[in-house]
């Protein structure tokens, strides 16, 4: 069942305005054959406009979508062969798993035998093998999710969308479709662009994530490089934890709180402002070594979280950070209690410094 | 007294502080079913006159009905009418119906309103609008003239019946079946069409009645070989009182209650 023949999918400016809203403006987005790109970003950024202008149920005002080298902005959704994933998994009540599994096929006018082999190898691949006969009703929420998926796949599409397939799904077995969804990815290697609003799913499924808001790409890079190195304060903002200090440029000197940042490459033009994630600050004693940015502090609030406790830490200049410590017997919190004078120490390689602008 | 004192429902409240709720329902019910039913005995009446209650019980009416060949022109014409309603104004009606529902342009909701009309003026202005177009274009007695009339009465009911239904279906199943390579067409005719069954054979069954129960409209733009029977009925009350009347009666309700029994169990039946 490999998709030897994935299609890359190439977006070219985009546009598409509702009335007064611009839910597109202009997106260029070059989705490589056979990679897992997730689309993230906050409610309303226009990742579901994106998902349906690829699936041609949205027409946009112009730009382009291309599938290889084929122009598909044009073509009816019916004849874009893209496996298509919904939501509220969009399975038909009237027919049974089995008849869901083989809507596709029949359309495509495959032999009966051949369909019944296929219907029950998607079942299989989504590990619902003998659940043919079963009506939708009887099914749970996460078999729903994945006969919704087995429809998608059956027909062996080059392409597979999904617009937050996983969002019904309590936490656990949410977790557990996202490591599935991944192995099935690795296993049939279809493009696939996957929509969520939740940055953990992103950065625990995708290749590669485009970061959206207000109809805008604010970035497209590798779950890491999104994480460590946001392109900007919205990307640092809306993915995982982050403390933002400004800091004082003086030539290609950074400083914060009178003293020079010591950072990995030269920072970038223009306005800069320091984003510290909250696990990569540690409480440390010795203040000399090289590869270290200190800062000098007071403990201002210690909140107990089981696996972790955040501290709050105001520093000299009059700025708060927040420090994740671990937990475990022997470690910071033995001796760390609110008020306590710390020191703080940030490896280089973790000194990012980002634009101060809010978007790019 | 054991029932009496059970609880009615989820709620605490017994079945004998409902008693004077169940009384008044019963009330209602016969107030509204009565008047209809009470032809069914007479129907079945020996006597020359409409009698109630009849002194002595016969068939002759149901004999006399079905022997005399104006009555079963009519009934024929009828039933012609009823059917050819439907078929005209369910898929019309169906059709208007999905479109209103997808369609995003301003002026749908009303389009809405512009078909229901027909069930908000007086039909006899319908009537009478329908007499003077007919005139001119010579449709006036024709079975095409009366089904197109009937019809526009039985748009609107195919309309908010199918637009109900419609309301409850989730048109994401319509996407999906359009990416797995189904045209609109095909979609809607595997995916929408048996969900909103019940509604669309609701919206037909409904069209029918609409037509056959019709007697202003036909009293306008029917006659000769193409009168219906409510409007015979109405023609033959006026000039004397005939038992027949009662027979036919019972058999249209019979029909017409038939139908929707029909329109049930087809509905519900089958998943
Ligand atoms: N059919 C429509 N008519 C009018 N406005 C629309 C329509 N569809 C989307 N929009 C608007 O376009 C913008 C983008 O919507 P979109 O559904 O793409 O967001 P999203 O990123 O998928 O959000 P969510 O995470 O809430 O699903 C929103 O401001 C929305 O209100
Ligand atoms: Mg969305």
């Amino acid at each position: 069942m490999h998709h030897s023949t994935a299609l890359p999918i190439s977006i070219s400016a985009v546009t598409k305005a509702y009335g007064a809203v611009h839910a597109l403006k202009g997106v260029s987005l070059d989705i490589q054959a056979g990679e897992f790109m997730t689309l993230l970003g906050p409610s309303g950024s226009g990742k579901t406009t994106l998902l349906m202008a690829i699936a041609g149920f949205t027409r946009p005002d112009s730009g382009s979508i291309r599938f290889g080298d084929q122009e598909a902005i044009l073509s009816p959704p019916h004849k874009r062969g893209v496996g298509m994933v919904f939501q509220n998994y969009a399975l038909f009540p009237h027919m049974n798993v089995a008849r869901n599994v083989a809507y596709p096929l029949k359309l495509r006018k495959v032999a009966k035998a051949e369909v019944d082999a296929m219907v029950a190898e998607a079942l299989e691949t989504v590990q619902l093998a003998g659940y043919g006969d079963r009506a939708i009703s009887q099914l749970s929420g996460g078999q729903k999710q994945r006969v919704a998926l087995a429809r998608a796949i059956v027909f062996k599409p080059r392409i597979l969308l999904m617009d937050e397939p996983l969002s019904a799904l309590d936490k656990k077995l949410r977790e557990h479709m996202q490591i599935e969804l991944r192995h099935l990815h690795e296993k049939l290697g279809m493009t696939t662009v996957y929509v969520t609003h939740d940055q953990r799913e992103a950065l625990t499924m995708a290749d590669r994530i485009a970061v959206i808001n207000h109809g805008s790409l604010q970035q497209v890079d590798t779950p890491r490089k999104i994480y460590e190195s946001p392109a900007n304060r919205f990307v640092a903002d809306f993915i995982g934890e982050s403390s933002i200090l400004p800091v004082v440029r003086d030539g290609n000197t950074i400083r914060f709180d009178g003293n020079a940042l010591k950072t990995v490459t030269a920072p970038p033009d223009g306005p800069l402002a320091l984003m510290i994630r909250p696990e990569r600050l540690a409480f440390v004693t010795d203040a000399s070594r090289d590869e270290v940015n200190t800062f000098a502090g007071n403990v201002l609030e210690l909140v107990y979280q089981g696996d972790s406790a955040l501290c709050y830490i105001e520093l000299s200049n009059g700025t708060t950070v927040a420090l994740r410590a671990n937990t475990h017997a022997g470690g910071p919190l033995d001796s760390i209690v609110e008020g306590a004078s710390v020191t703080l120490g940030l490896h280089v390689a973790d000194t990012v410094l980002i634009p101060a602008g809010r978007d790019a | 007294m054991h029932w009496f004192s059970r609880p009615a429902s989820d709620t605490q409240i017994t079945h004998g502080q409902r008693l004077w709720l169940y009384i008044l329902a019963a009330i209602i019910m016969v107030l509204l079913v009565a008047p209809t039913l009470i032809v069914v005995p007479m129907s079945f009446s020996a006597s020359q006159y409409l009698e109630f209650p009849p002194q002595e019980w016969s068939l002759r009416w149901y004999e006399s009905y079905f022997s005399s060949t104006a009555w079963m022109q009519a009934t024929k014409t009828s039933l012609t009418a009823g059917v050819l309603t439907m078929l005209m104004a369910t898929p019309l009606g169906v059709a208007a119906a999905y479109g209103l529902h997808v369609s995003l342009h301003p002026w749908a909701r009303g389009i809405f309103v512009l078909l229901i009309t027909p069930m908000m003026i007086p039909v006899i202005l319908i009537a009478i609008g329908a007499f003077y177009a007919y005139v001119q274009i010579g449709l006036v007695n024709s079975l095409f003239g009366l089904v197109i009339a009937h019809s526009i009465l039985a748009l609107p009911l195919v309309l908010i019946v199918v637009s109900a239904g419609l309301k409850s279906f989730d048109m994401n199943q319509e996407a999906a079946a359009r990416s797995l390579g189904a045209s609109r067409l095909t979609a809607f005719l595997t995916v929408n069409l048996p969900q909103i069954r019940f509604s669309v054979i609701t919206a037909a069954v409904l069209s029918f009645l609409t037509s056959f129960d019709e007697v202003i409209i036909a009293m306008f733009v029917s006659g000769g070989q193409n009168s219906t029977l409510t409007r015979n009925m109405f023609n033959a009350l006026r000039d004397q009182i005939d038992p027949t009347i009662a027979a036919i009666s019972t058999i249209m309700i019979v029909v017409s209650s038939g139908a929707l029994l029909l329109a049930q169990v087809f509905g519900k039946s089958k998943n």
